[in-house]
């Protein structure tokens, strides 16, 4: 899908203690779980004109199970009345869905704002007027490399073209600080500055994720996830830029490194994040459609608010850390655990590891030493499978050949400006209390 | 601007700035929800039973806000004020 797949970023929170009792630091607030979601992802369809060989909801094909339009306003109701402030949309490619500005439009009317991610193919000259002229829209770009040559591997042929037209449109209409959101790959992660400038050239901000075995990327991960070197390489520079750039929780495994990077430095699944699926399915997190974490439907009695509050998986993973699902296990010993809090746990799940193991990508090599014992046949599978039976429109029908061309001098460097706030999601600037 | 209460107090949100603030207990946010209704945010925190000692902290806190455009001052009448 288009990786709409959002975790809170950095929210803003005023430098307030209780005057008496000590408050719990609003990261272990946020593991107990809140009200509602802070950062929901809805999937709108599982169809799409593109085949990203890393898609993490294997999409392809729409399914005949799709919330219905009147379904999806019922949702769209229930998050008004929890008060889900805004929905991360994403697919499949959501904008290929008949009523998807109908929707979004109800959204918007209901107090429920709106960012989408999308690949570009339905933003024209007047889509992208029309996008500019609302405050409570929000759109992220797809692309993931700083070159169609690096891009179209994954992405396929004519995507990086379609996402460089719709940021020119997206720009003259004046629609400043949309995200460029970028899936972090073997052969992207030495594109960073090029990353950066090709975001700041369309005032767009940067948006980096971490590449889940999720979906097809179950299959591709093994080739496409960061060398150990890269992920230094990555960390250092969210080091120096991250107050740019904006991650979510994608990179809080990295932290043993040296320290926490900007963003939200826990697992939100469940807690603060979650998935609604095409077919009105609720999962804890974008990268773990399986059974496994599946919390209910929104198609059951008392919806969507009744998951979020009393799935049992829900309550599971928002019990103390060590003691849920992704409890410590083989980790709590480590040195480590505090900052990296075993990792991520669809990377672990989906690649065979033991959900109290090491992260994967265990930056201190524990993850790749499990893994050489894991056999991945027997790894978990992704639950669904969408994908385009036959060649894709305007594809090869056989892999892409791509040159990996060096990196190019350093270029204009643009000039520093901070993230916005909280530009993408309110979590911005977010520091947790105790941190300093 | 919209207030969701939290089990430690509430989460603002500004759908213009799409900006999210946290506050943090539930005194902040009866100060906060009761702004309107007092003459001054001093006077809004002592109704809500900030100690003089606290006083400055949720000073701190409600400029924060107003940086984030969360509150604002509100237009005064003509011909008051300085």
């Amino acid at each position: 899908m288009t990786p709409a797949a959002q975790a809170p970023e950095r929210p803003a929170a005023p430098g307030l203690e209780r005057p008496a009792a000590p408050v719990p630091r609003l990261v272990e607030q946020f593991e107990r779980g809140l009200a509602a979601p802070i950062c929901l992802t809805w999937e709108l369809t599982y169809a799409c004109n593109l085949a990203c060989v890393h898609c993490l909801s294997s999409s392809g094909r729409r399914d005949p199970r799709e919330l219905t339009t009147a379904e999806c306003r019922s949702v769209i109701d229930t998050l008004e009345r929890m008060q889900v402030f805004y929905v991360n949309i994403g697919g499949g490619e959501p904008t290929v869905r008949p009523d998807f500005w109908e929707l979004v439009d109800y959204a918007i009317a209901h107090h429920v704002g709106v960012k989408f991610s999308t690949n570009g193919i339905k933003i024209d000259p007047g889509v992208a007027r029309r996008l500019a002229a609302s405050d409570y829209v929000d759109v992220q770009i797809s692309l993931d490399g700083a070159t169609a040559e690096v891009n179209d591997a994954v992405r396929g042929a004519g995507s990086y073209a379609t996402a460089i037209r719709a940021m020119r449109h997206l720009m003259a209409a004046g629609f400043e600080g949309f995200k460029l959101s970028v899936v972090m790959t073997r052969h992207n992660v030495g594109q960073l500055d090029q990353l950066k400038a090709l975001a700041d050239a369309y005032g767009a901000q940067l948006r980096l994720t971490r590449l889940r075995p999720s979906g097809r990327g179950a299959d591709s991960w093994p080739e496409l996830h960061l060398t150990a070197g890269q992920q230094r390489q990555l960390y250092d520079w969210l080091v120096a830029h991250g107050e740019q750039v904006l991650t979510g929780d994608s990179f809080f495994h990295l932290a043993p490194y040296g320290g926490p990077l900007p963003g939200l430095n826990l697992c939100g699944a469940g807690r603060v994040v979650c998935l609604i699926d095409p077919v009105g399915d609720v999962y804890a997190c974008p990268f773990a459609i399986h059974e496994e974490f599946l919390a209910g439907s929104v198609r059951q009695p008392g919806g969507f608010g009744a998951v979020w509050r009393d799935s049992e998986l829900f309550a599971e993973l928002r019990r103390p850390v060590g003691d849920g699902k992704a409890g410590a296990g083989a980790c709590r010993s480590c040195q480590f655990y505090d900052s990296c809090r075993g990792g991520c746990m669809a990377a672990k799940f989906f690649t065979g590891l033991p959900l109290d193991g090491p992260d994967p990508e265990c930056v201190r090599g524990f993850g790749a030493a499990a893994l050489e014992s894991v056999d991945p046949a027997a790894a978990p599978r992704p639950a669904l499978n969408h994908s385009h039976n036959g060649p894709v429109r305007g594809q090869a029908a056989g892999p892409v050949p791509v040159t990996i061309s060096p990196r190019p001098p350093a270029a204009l460097r643009p000039a520093v400006r901070p993230a916005g706030g909280c530009d993408e999601s309110p979590l911005a600037g977010f520091v947790p209390a105790g941190a300093h | 601007m919209a207030v969701r209460p939290e089990p430690f107090g509430a989460l603002l949100y500004h759908f213009g700035t799409r900006r999210l603030s946290f506050l943090k207990n539930a005194t902040v946010l009866t100060v906060v929800r009761s702004l309107a209704e007092y003459p001054s945010a001093r006077v809004a925190c002592a109704a809500a039973g900030v100690t003089a000692a606290a006083l400055p902290a949720y000073e701190r806190a409600l400029a924060t806000l107003a940086d984030s455009q969360m509150i604002r001052e509100r237009p005064r009448p003509e011909g008051t004020g300085p």
